[in-house]
């Protein structure tokens, strides 16, 4: 028993209690086999599970950066070899280098900050709206036109007339992550206001509630899935926004879109790349954060709250 | 329309209910429910059985007749629990008692005596997600059942669990009309579950609904399951049975 742990003997250790438990080939379910052979089997299954589910990304990710030095290297021509940077050159100038890293980083936290206070007004405005829009069909039917309105106006179409009326400095970033993110955040919080059930409705009636009881205790614990559900769309949208208005708007902080600008027009390849993937990585971040604080509100009693 | 009763828990006179879009749901309903009684309605599916409770509870207003009711502390059982799935067991069912503006520790008190009343201690702390459809009823029971309503409305409530538990939430429903004393108002289409509980039957007729027959049910209280398997039980849920069919055609 004693060279037992060599990976053949496993294969056919499928039913049989696994007693190399602390072969160090086991990894980090060394410690959790048990000494019944289901037990075995199940955690020899979660651990493919593991597997199943990291691997994929792990390998496509792979796939990908094959590629990239493919094209690096084979597809286009040395002279033009800016264009795609191959990906030790995008790690080493764009994240290695700690003057770059500093800028970008800055440039990065600059724009955070547009977005977040962009995505706090929006929110602010947003419920106020949907809840005057609850209270009052008349009010409802007045807001909504504009409302969608606005959500159809192309970002880049009023960006000139926003740099027109507020400037080309912070003010005019905010506005353009308040409009970005305001829509989903309203119909989002109006939907979710008038989605409890007309018996829950009865129960407050029954029992002489008035307004703001019925829409503190039912209406707007009622509406938290939904408006969640807006504020992860909203909240990735005033990040885009804050890029898209940084990218136009020169003055004031330099935030992730105006390196993106200089980085482009100076052809600095490595560079751009790499302020593309810390933007979408802010994205990701963002997102994130909201599921993270959705679950932490309502994953206890909600039904489909993903994990 | 409404005032305090003196005699009787609730009493309906001549109502009549005709919807705006032309439906006469209810046709002269005249029925009076007195303290300690346990009244019953069958009836077919649709013949205005739940409209008679929303008007009793003043939901709704009805368009002829007038109502006798005290609706300070009425009770209202829902056809679903109606739990707000935010809140847990203890939470819910402390929820009118906070309506009602009583304080923290008068809650607490109430919701765990209601609790125990519908035996659902230990899960205090669960969240309706996670209760199985009798167990939410039983919530729903204790939230009514902290107000100490004098007059109790059913409306179908054990129509969605299954037979199993329907028994036994009967069971349980006509021994809390017991130790409780309020006056029953409940709507069913199962005759057995109505024999089981009533001091009286009523059968409503089709939409528009009326009363077409009444019947005293005499068995003394506290009913054992074993009634169920009893010839007169049989015999009169039989009659009951007869007579609703005779009002379908």
């Amino acid at each position: 028993m004693t060279l037992q742990a060599s990976p053949e003997s496993k294969t056919d250790a499928v039913a049989a209690p696994e007693e190399h438990a602390g072969a160090p080939a086991d990894g980090q379910f060394a410690p959790e086999l048990p000494d019944d052979a289901p037990k075995a089997y199940r955690v020899k299954s979660r651990r493919r599970e593991a597997a199943e589910t990291i691997l994929p990304p792990v390998v496509l990710g792979m796939g990908v950066i094959a590629f990239w030095y493919y094209i690096s290297f084979i597809v286009i021509d040395e002279s033009r070899r800016f264009l795609m940077r191959p990906v030790h050159d995008v790690v080493a100038v764009g994240f290695l280098d700690s003057a770059n890293l500093t800028e970008m980083l800055s440039g990065l936290w600059s724009s955070a900050k547009v977005a977040l206070i962009g995505l706090a007004i929006a929110i602010a405005i947003g419920f106020f709206l949907a809840t005057i829009m609850s209270q009052a069909k008349i009010v409802e039917r007045a807001v909504f036109p504009f409302a969608v309105t606005l959500q159809a106006i192309p970002i880049l179409a009023i960006v000139p007339l926003i740099g027109f009326w507020w400037g080309y400095g912070q003010t005019s970033r905010v506005v353009v992550c308040i409009i970005i993110s305001l829509f989903p955040i309203i119909m989002n919080t109006l939907f979710g206001l008038l989605s409890a059930d007309r018996s829950m409705h009865d129960l407050f009636t029954l029992h002489h509630s008035n307004r703001v009881t019925r829409l503190r205790k039912l209406m707007f614990p009622a509406a938290l899935p939904a408006i969640f559900a807006g504020l992860r769309i909203s909240a990735g949208l005033s990040v885009i926004g804050a890029i898209v208005g940084d990218f136009f708007f020169g003055r004031g902080e330099v935030g992730i879109g105006q390196l993106l600008r200089r980085y482009a027009n100076n052809l600095q390849g490595e560079e751009l790349l790499a302020a593309v993937m810390m933007s979408s990585a802010l994205g990701i971040v963002v997102f994130w954060t909201f599921g993270w604080l959705q679950n932490l509100v309502i994953g206890k009693w909600h039904e489909t709250v993903q994990k | 329309m409404t005032t305090a009763t003196t005699n009787g828990a609730l009493s309906f006179d001549g109502i009549g209910m005709i919807f705006p879009d032309g439906t006469e749901a209810l046709r002269d309903v005249t029925l009076s429910i007195a303290k300690g009684e346990f009244v019953t309605i069958v009836g077919p599916s649709g013949c205005g059985k739940s409209t008679l409770l929303r008007i009793a509870s003043g939901l709704l207003d009805p368009t002829a007749g007038s109502v006798e009711v005290d609706r300070d502390r009425l009770g209202y059982v829902f056809q679903d629990a109606t739990l707000l799935p935010w809140r847990t067991v203890r939470q819910n069912v402390e929820l009118f008692a906070e309506l009602h503006g009583f304080d923290s520790s008068e809650r607490r008190s109430l919701s765990t005596a209601a609790i125990e009343l519908v035996g659902l201690t230990g899960f205090e702390d669960h969240y309706p997600k996670s209760l199985s459809g009798g167990m939410r009823m039983r919530t729903s029971l204790a939230r009514t059942l902290t107000l100490k309503p004098p007059l109790f409305l059913f409306d179908e409530p054990f129509g969605a669990v299954d037979e199993i538990t329907r028994e036994h939430l009967n069971e349980e429903t006509q021994r809390l009309f017991q130790s409780e004393g309020f006056a029953g108002l409940f709507i069913t289409h199962s005759i057995g579950e109505a024999v089981f509980m009533s001091t009286k039957v009523y059968v409503m007729s089709a939409r528009p609904g009326r009363i077409v027959a009444g019947f005293d049910v005499a068995f003394s209280y506290p009913r054992h399951p074993e009634l169920r398997f009893e010839p007169d039980f049989a015999l009169l849920s039989g009659e009951i049975s007869l007579a609703l069919r005779g009002s379908h055609s």
